[in-house]
């Protein structure tokens, strides 16, 4: 690929998603955009690219992104914040919501469903919070990883990714060589489309976010502005889960690294508005 | 104290794949090609974790888990299936004869550590 074509797939990434494309993943744009100019009927990647240099449609731009898109999951990815979430999250809930009984968690990016998934069983699994209303919304850039989220279909391989045999015997159900979630978890999960950088009014307030493995691919900016836009939808004794290889120092004041929670922020208070009981 | 793992395994490849794994994840290793093999092993040194294939001659894993669950100390190991059964039949056998983990082949690396840690072997 020619470095001015790099620059065209660089700034486009930039603008709409957020994505920062750095030279040394240049050999990514040949191998996962080849499909892409082919779908489009471009003859090849150097005629797709001259017609991004125009207007571009829509749907090409947003297949553009998702192919770029890194999709790395696992069931119970990191063990640690499922742990987190099971012996502080839900014991804070059921103190503190019991009289609304509701809560609202938000996967950022829920890839192909495994976090959310993921957190439905913790939450089966600990029954504290039974009969309560439950909603857990993933969302994610690519409608296609979405689709897969939404199928709840695994392969024999990325079951065993990180899941306990019990859970896979509880929830799972097997059919021919594939794993098929059980409607009963299937159902806790709403999947929607979103764009990190868009407006997040219109997901309503949240108590727990996990944003995991996704602002490293943003560039210091936009990290600091999607961190403060989900401050924003998060309730004020809410938490924030980020991936193991992110942090807010330097990027943000909006939350605080939770004392003895790796991987888990807080939003940081205003000190006039400090007591406040739910 | 370094923890001991006794790789039970027809295949002399899987047993070399899984010795490497085990070794690399901190762990002296011990090989057994049938489940006999493996009883004798554990009168002798019981180890502290057992990878266990299903199908092999003289005497078959889930064999093997029945009489090792009722030896003295026989419920110390931590038993963790690694077979090309695949099916849940076979997966709530081993659950119900005492193991503690079950994992389908292939496997990787990654699979084994996960497994490890979820069921005490190893620390995060």
């Amino acid at each position: 690929m020619r470095i001015e074509d790099f620059d065209v797939y660089k700034d486009l990434l930039m603008e709409k998603s957020g994505l920062v494309l750095t030279p040394d993943k240049s050999y990514l744009l040949d191998s996962r955009l080849t499909p892409v100019a082919k779908k489009w009927g471009f003859e090849t990647l150097d005629k797709m690219s001259a017609a991004l240099r125009g207007v571009a449609d829509p749907g090409l731009i947003k297949d553009i992104i998702e192919a770029m898109t890194t999709n790395e999951t696992s069931f119970f990815r990191d063990t640690r914040p499922f742990d987190t979430f099971r012996d502080v999250m839900i014991p804070h809930i059921i103190k503190t919501r019991g009289a609304q009984r509701k809560v609202r968690i938000w996967c950022a990016a829920a890839s192909s469903g495994q976090e959310p998934y993921s957190l439905a069983m913790v939450i089966k699994e600990h029954g504290g919070l039974n009969g309560w209303n439950i909603e857990i919304v993933g969302t994610d850039i690519s409608t296609d990883i979405l689709d897969t989220a939404k199928e709840g279909i695994y392969s024999q391989f990325e079951v065993q990714r990180g899941m306990p045999i019990t859970m896979l015997m509880k929830y799972f159900e097997q059919v021919d060589e594939k794993w098929h979630i059980k409607p009963e978890i299937k159902n806790m999960i709403q999947y929607r489309y979103f764009n990190l950088l868009d407006s997040m009014t219109g997901l309503g307030r949240f108590d727990i976010v996990f944003c995991r493995n996704v602002l490293i691919y943003f560039d210091r900016e936009t990290k600091g502005k999607v961190l403060g836009k989900i401050k924003a939808q998060l309730a004020p004794d809410g938490y924030l889960f980020l991936g193991g290889a992110e942090t807010v120092i330097g990027i943000t004041d909006e939350f605080q690294a939770a004392p003895d929670l790796r991987g888990v922020y807080l939003p940081t208070t205003q000190a006039a508005a400090a007591p406040k009981t739910a | 104290m370094t923890k001991s793992c006794l790789v039970v395994d027809d295949s002399r490849v899987v047993r070399k794949v899984a010795r490497r794994i085990v070794e690399d994840l901190g762990f002296t290793c011990e090989e057994a090609e049938d489940g006999q093999k493996a009883y004798e092993h554990c009168e002798q040194n019981m180890p502290e974790a057992i990878l266990l294939d299903w199908n092999m001659p003289v005497m078959n894993g889930i064999d093997f888990l029945h009489k090792l669950r009722e030896m003295d100390n026989g419920a110390y190991p931590k038993v963790v299936f690694c077979t090309t059964e695949n099916d849940m039949d076979h997966i709530q056998r081993a659950i119900s004869g005492g193991a503690n983990e079950y994992i389908m082949k292939p496997f990787d690396s990654e699979i084994i550590e996960t497994k490890f840690k979820q069921i005490g072997l190893l620390s995060d």
